[in-house]
């Protein structure tokens, strides 16, 4: 076969290389470790990582749900506001309104899990683009959040801040919410890689209409996506009122591109089909440890922004490329 | 001029073979104001290649397309191994194993050869494996998927490689392949040579040969009459919405074919 266009045959293979699976995201989170480590004696450490990590734990949650939409060839850019009211419901209604507190927390995660499945209804039925769908729900969603309560609740009871709590794991401080993030990426990794409807998510993200063919209900799945999503949004909701100690009217404006940003980071196509949760994961870490490491080293946290940024244009411009050689 | 014949079997010694294995008559289709199908009849007999052929327009792919389930004729009868059947939808005819190859293959380009062959029909792990945790039998599905592949002496370099990286050739073998495992009745395969290199289409022509004589009857709809003329035992030319002639390949000429086809050949109606 000859080559088409100026690309040999090695630089095909390395781009290759990096976009499988994980691979670049783990090269960046590799030498920024290592970068960050030979510049501070602090970065280091267990209780910085476990730091790393809380800090981290929200976004990296609602990016779960992101990484399945965008595997289906969706977005969603309603996830933080539909985040934020489930906080707000879970805290308010145990608060002011008096309902048990773990109920409150159920009510929240379904009231997101409601809000994703109506995404998904909005997308399946009437056909409309994803992105516009989603534009629309995070509007509706902020505005529920501010007629609901426009202010910040607090005086949470303790059941409802219990994820932020942590364990001692030798002598780091683990908290549940860190735990609990890791569980759903072990589970979601499981359900792309072991099971039908895993197949069947990366199946329709490829090629919706190859997908039908075959006799996938392609609506079906992308109406579970949608949902499941919810749900993690839901979950999202809870590690945020924990780790704040507050249900914040103003929360999480900016984690729908924060999400977007981790899953593009570790290597998931925005064109849909391909990708992992795993990479995911690598990704809200690499955000995380930047963060962390130029606040440990003095640099001002601008910064941190302009490597995302720059980071973030060469993951696209990876799975770009590698679309091309595929070609 | 010769008279083609109409409704005669291949060359199969064994009698009881002469029931068709899927036939259709009199099938009528309306679009407004278009006539689709105008009482289309329809014989395939075991181990056979048929060949549909047909100008655009006369109706050959709603022909087919009812034959899949993809169209619901508003009058006539389609008999599966004599029996009168409906079909209400593409996944019905699969359950009655009528597997179909589109021209756009219908593969997932990123996934592997054997989630490819298996998707929409995975098999899961026994016990609680397969039932509490859904976990997919990937050893299982690679077994078989080899084995299909073997079974047509089709080979590939692994298993597991996307589909994406396959040549264009390859990735019809792999959608052949994975037709003909799961048809247990009839395979309709849709242009498989249109945008094969000249290699390519020897290869798929081949495999379509091993498809049959491993005693699947194959429908082949095809516009290239070198290759329609190289494997089909029969050949169904449509026109106008009806059959108008089933003629061998080796009786007539691509031209005659050609001309049958156009209109330019009149055919003497025989009675069946």
């Amino acid at each position: 076969m000859t080559t088409t266009g100026p690309m040999s045959t090695a630089s095909r293979r390395f781009i290759s290389f990096l976009a499988a699976p994980a691979v670049s995201p783990l090269i960046a989170l590799v030498i920024a470790v290592i970068i960050f480590a030979t510049q501070s004696d602090r970065f280091l450490t267990g209780r910085n990582f476990s730091l790393i990590v809380q800090q981290v734990m929200v976004v990296g949650t609602l990016a779960i749900g992101q990484t399945l939409i965008i595997l289906t060839a969706g977005i969603d850019l309603s996830n933080g506001l539909i985040s934020a009211l489930g906080g707000v419901v879970m805290t308010k209604l145990a608060v002011a309104s008096g309902v048990n507190p773990v109920l409150a927390i159920l009510i929240g995660i379904l009231v997101c899990t409601a809000f994703g499945a109506v995404n998904g209804l909005l997308i399946t039925r009437l056909n409309l683009p994803p992105f516009i769908v989603t534009l629309g729900t995070l509007n509706i969603a902020f505005a529920l959040v501010r007629i609901y309560s426009t202010q910040s609740i607090t005086g949470l009871p303790d059941v409802q801040t219990s994820l932020g709590e942590t364990f001692l794991l030798g002598t780091t401080a683990i908290s549940y919410g860190s735990i609990l993030m890791f569980i759903l990426y072990l589970i979601t990794w499981y359900m792309l890689q072991n099971t039908a409807f895993g197949r069947h998510i990366y199946a329709v993200g490829n090629d919706p209409e190859a997908a039908r063919l075959t006799g996938i209900p392609v609506n079906r799945v992308l109406l579970t996506v949608y949902t499941l999503a919810g749900a993690t949004y839901g979950i999202g909701a809870l590690m945020l009122i924990a780790r704040t100690g507050v249900g914040d009217p103003q929360a999480g404006q900016d984690a729908n591109l924060e999400s977007i940003t981790a899953v593009v980071l570790g290597g998931t196509s925005l064109f849909g089909g391909r990708g992992n949760v795993m990479g995911t994961l690598l990704g809200v870490l690499i955000v995380g440890v930047f963060r962390n490491g130029l606040q440990l080293t003095g640099v001002p946290s601008i910064y941190q922004v302009l490597i995302t940024g720059i980071l973030v244009i060469l993951a696209v411009a990876i799975d770009q490329l590698s679309r091309k050689a595929r070609a | 001029m010769p008279s083609p014949e109409r409704g005669t079997p291949p060359q199969v010694a064994d009698q009881s073979a002469r029931t068709p294995v899927l036939s259709a008559q009199g099938l009528v289709k309306h679009y407004g104001q278009v006539v689709a199908m105008d009482g289309a009849d329809f014989d395939l007999f075991p181990g056979e290649i048929l060949a549909v052929i047909g100008d655009n327009g006369a109706g050959k792919s709603t022909l087919i397309k009812a034959l899949s389930g993809a169209v619901i004729p508003d009058s006539g009868q389609i008999f599966l191994n004599g029996e009168a059947i409906n079909f209400r939808s593409p996944l019905d005819a699969r359950r009655y194993g009528i597997e179909t190859v589109h021209q756009s293959l219908a593969v997932a380009p990123a996934l592997n050869i054997v989630d490819n062959m298996f998707l929409g029909r995975e098999i899961r792990r026994p016990g609680p494996l397969g039932s509490v945790f859904r976990m997919l039998d990937k050893k299982k599905m690679l077994a078989d998927a080899t084995v299909y592949m073997q079974d047509l002496k089709f080979r590939i370099q692994s298993m597991q490689q996307a589909v994406e990286t396959l040549s264009g050739g390859q990735r019809q073998g792999v959608a052949v392949a994975r037709a003909a495992a799961f048809a247990r009745n009839v395979i309709i395969l849709d242009e498989p040579t249109a945008a094969l290199g000249v290699k390519e289409s020897g290869m798929v022509l081949e495999l379509i040969q091993k498809v049959r004589d491993r005693g699947l009857p194959v429908i082949l709809i095809s516009h290239n009459m070198p290759h329609v003329f190289e494997i089909a035992d029969r050949i169904h030319i449509h026109r106008m919405g009806k059959r108008t002639a089933i003629v061998r390949p080796q009786a007539y000429s691509m031209s005659d074919v050609v001309a049958i086809m156009t209109g330019a050949l009149e055919v003497n109606k025989q009675s069946n």
